[in-house]
């Protein structure tokens, strides 16, 4: 809840409530894929992480 | 006020502890978990920190984070939908470990915090700096200047890639930035990684190979691949690069640019490879200069703090050093992401708690870089009989000489004194040195010490008072930041067959009367020693200069390629008994190579993933 709470306080503060669409639908698709997946090992490359 | 910083979860995780301002401790996790560039929690690191200054982790006030995880994350999804729908395999694969692990990192880092103290109410002690306000707090805060203009450049951080500010009393203040994509250090890291080498750890070896090579193509980068203005800032032509949406840094248009493929890493190395090099590293220097100049208006400040990874390009600082837009430059010493710890605490504690800074006025506030873990002599000779080796205990004097006499006599050595240093450079706490005027050295430490790239250029460390005999510097360069040419009187003259000599050849033929450390363009990157800082190392440079003339010894890091650097003095017996290294100084215990058991050697140069 706190991290729902603080995403909320990041878009206000950047006033980047654009964002949020994108972040729900990645949130439900990412979680798509990471059930799916299983594995959280990413590709090592400079600026992903 | 006792604050931690930490760096974690990219590359290079690190903690540092301060208290009120004064830097403690700081160290890498790598040195202490044996995982080169290790990016985990940094718990041992954070262990050590607290132990060196005798408290629990309930004991400190603040703990803070070097960078902000969802300002990355906007950066992450703005560049994905900038891009879209190209770019798609490289979300797939980035957004499991990010939904998973990194969007949460507050909270990972609550938990692993609760591990240590679990009843203390971490919520309103859990601070956040931004990427780059780390690095120009790390460049400043330490350094000995009441005010100075900053430059931090490196690959990227939330979104920004430079800024540009200065730093006054106990504020930081950026003043203009360049973001992502447009990068100085992910521009180098694409020459890394079209050259062959691994991005993140061979951006040293393209600076190394850059003087065998003709800057031939810089003109083709700078009006193809990299917009420059003449303050310095840039911008990259995107459709060069694949690093914003796929898995590779550079893309077939810029492979067609430069007529060819990537190299394959560990293949043989071409005059092309040394070429492109050159070229980058002279596009590079371009840019920085810029940068400084611009930095200088702006500011109308002498003195000038740098950090970021770009500002271990020691090539590029040495040539800012020379243009005079600044009197004097101090370079954090930890100056990638590792010195992001100890920035953060600072922003914590000059920033968001406003306490003010104190200079001592004659020395900078990193106690020589030496900040991570020491061994009483005791320690030593039990650790080091534990480990079986076979060893003489001898006076502070007997040590000096005897260890001056092996280097005199062309031994490979290896140095374990006080405490360990914090950054990529050893500095005489943790180094294998040899004698600078020995023309086989850089050969013999390069393949049978170190097992890495022939081509590869050593350090000098020289006497503060003697550097401007032996160098064209006459500056403080305590962190081996630094590149200047060797003196005129000690340079060698070339005969015409050996001026036409190309690449890799121009490697066997001495340059001066110091060949070890001189590099093909008669450069050097310079450590300064001084006594106050390391009275040892100072003692036994001392003692080598009253034997032999020469106040230089080659001093490289204690480790071999791939390995960090030791940490311990069980760590520093198993690199010397299984590689080149014919002695071994380890507090006052003198360890030479042939009275030791064969056995206890182990298979070193496979033991480590290549870097």
């Amino acid at each position: 809840m706190s991290f729902l709470k603080e995403l909320w306080m990041f878009m206000r503060v950047r006033k980047k409530f654009w964002l949020l669409p994108i972040i729900l639908m990645m949130l439900v698709f990412g979680g798509l894929v990471v059930l799916t997946q299983g594995s959280a090992v990413a590709p090592f490359i400079y600026t992903i992480f | 006020m006792r604050i931690v910083g930490i760096s974690a979860f990219y590359h290079d995780s690190a903690a540092a502890l301060i208290d009120d301002g004064q830097v403690i401790a700081a160290a890498q996790e790598e040195r202490f978990s044996r995982k080169k560039q290790d990016s985990d929690f940094p718990k041992l690191a954070l262990d050590y920190c607290l132990e060196e200054a005798g408290v629990s982790l309930s004991d400190v006030d603040y703990i803070a984070f070097y960078d902000k995880p969802f300002l990355k994350f906007e950066r992450l999804i703005e560049t994905y939908v900038a891009f879209a729908p190209r770019g798609f395999e490289s979300f797939r694969k980035a957004m499991p470990i990010w939904l998973k692990e990194k969007l949460f990192q507050k909270s990972m880092l609550r938990d692993k915090l609760r591990e240590s103290a679990p009843d203390y109410n971490w919520d309103n002690r859990l601070l956040f700096a931004e990427h780059h306000q780390s690095h120009a707090a790390s460049a400043f805060y330490p350094s000995p200047f009441a005010s100075a203009a900053i430059l931090t450049m490196d690959g990227v951080g939330e979104w920004a890639t430079t800024s540009l500010g200065m730093g006054n009393g106990n504020t930081v203040e950026m003043t203009r930035e360049i973001h992502f994509p447009h990068s100085l250090g992910l521009l180098y890291s694409a020459f890394t990684y079209y050259t062959g080498f691994r991005v993140n750890s061979g951006e040293y070896k393209v600076m190394g190979l850059a003087p065998y090579g003709e800057p031939k193509y810089a003109q083709k980068i700078l009006d193809n691949v990299v917009d420059v203005k003449e303050d310095g800032s840039f911008r990259l032509d995107l459709s060069y690069f694949d690093y914003c949406t796929g898995l590779r840094m550079t893309n077939e248009k810029f492979d067609a640019l430069f007529d060819a493929p990537p190299r394959d890493p560990e293949t043989l190395l071409t005059q092309r490879e040394m070429d492109l090099a050159a070229s980058i590293q002279a596009v590079t220097e371009e840019i920085v200069l810029r940068l400084g100049r611009s930095v200088a208006k702006d500011t109308g400040e002498k003195n000038l703090c740098l950090a970021g990874g770009v500002a271990l390009n020691c090539v590029a600082n040495g040539k800012l050093l020379r243009d005079n837009a600044f009197e004097n430059i101090w370079i954090q010493p930890a100056a990638g992401d590792a010195g992001g710890a100890l920035g953060a605490a600072q922003v914590a504690y000059h920033h968001f708690q406003g306490q003010l800074r104190k200079l001592n006025g004659v020395m900078d506030g990193m106690k020589g870089s030496y900040l991570g873990p020491e061994f009483s002599q005791e320690q030593i000779e039990t650790r080091l009989t534990e480990s079986g080796a076979k060893f003489k205990v001898l006076s502070e004097d007997e040590m000096i000489t005897s260890t001056a006499d092996a280097l005199a006599n062309g031994k490979a050595i290896g140095w374990f004194q006080g405490r360990m240093e914090f950054g990529p450079r050893s500095l005489g706490g943790r180094s294998i040195l040899g004698d600078p005027r020995d023309p086989a050295m850089q050969k013999t430490l390069n393949l049978r010490v170190k097992y890495r790239e022939s081509f590869r250029p050593f350090a000098p460390s020289v006497l503060r008072e003697d550097v401007a005999d032996w160098f064209e510097l006459d500056s403080d360069s305590p962190y081996m930041l630094l590149v200047a040419d060797v003196a005129e009187q000690h340079r060698r003259e070339m005969s015409e067959e050996e001026q036409a000599l190309f690449g890799i050849d121009k490697l066997n033929v001495p340059r001066s009367s110091i060949p070890a450390i001189t590099h093909v363009d008669y450069s050097a990157r310079v450590q300064t020693v001084h006594e106050e800082t390391n009275p040892r190392y100072y003692a036994l440079i001392k003692d080598f200069k009253e034997k032999t003339g020469c106040p230089i010894l080659v001093n490289t890091s204690f480790n071999v390629r791939g390995e960090p650097i030791v940490c311990t003095p069980e760590d520093a017996f198993r690199c010397f008994i299984s590689t080149g290294i014919e002695v071994l100084v380890c507090g006052n215990c003198f360890l030479v190579k042939e009275d030791q058991d064969p056995e206890l050697a182990e298979d070193y140069k496979d033991k480590f993933e290549l870097d």
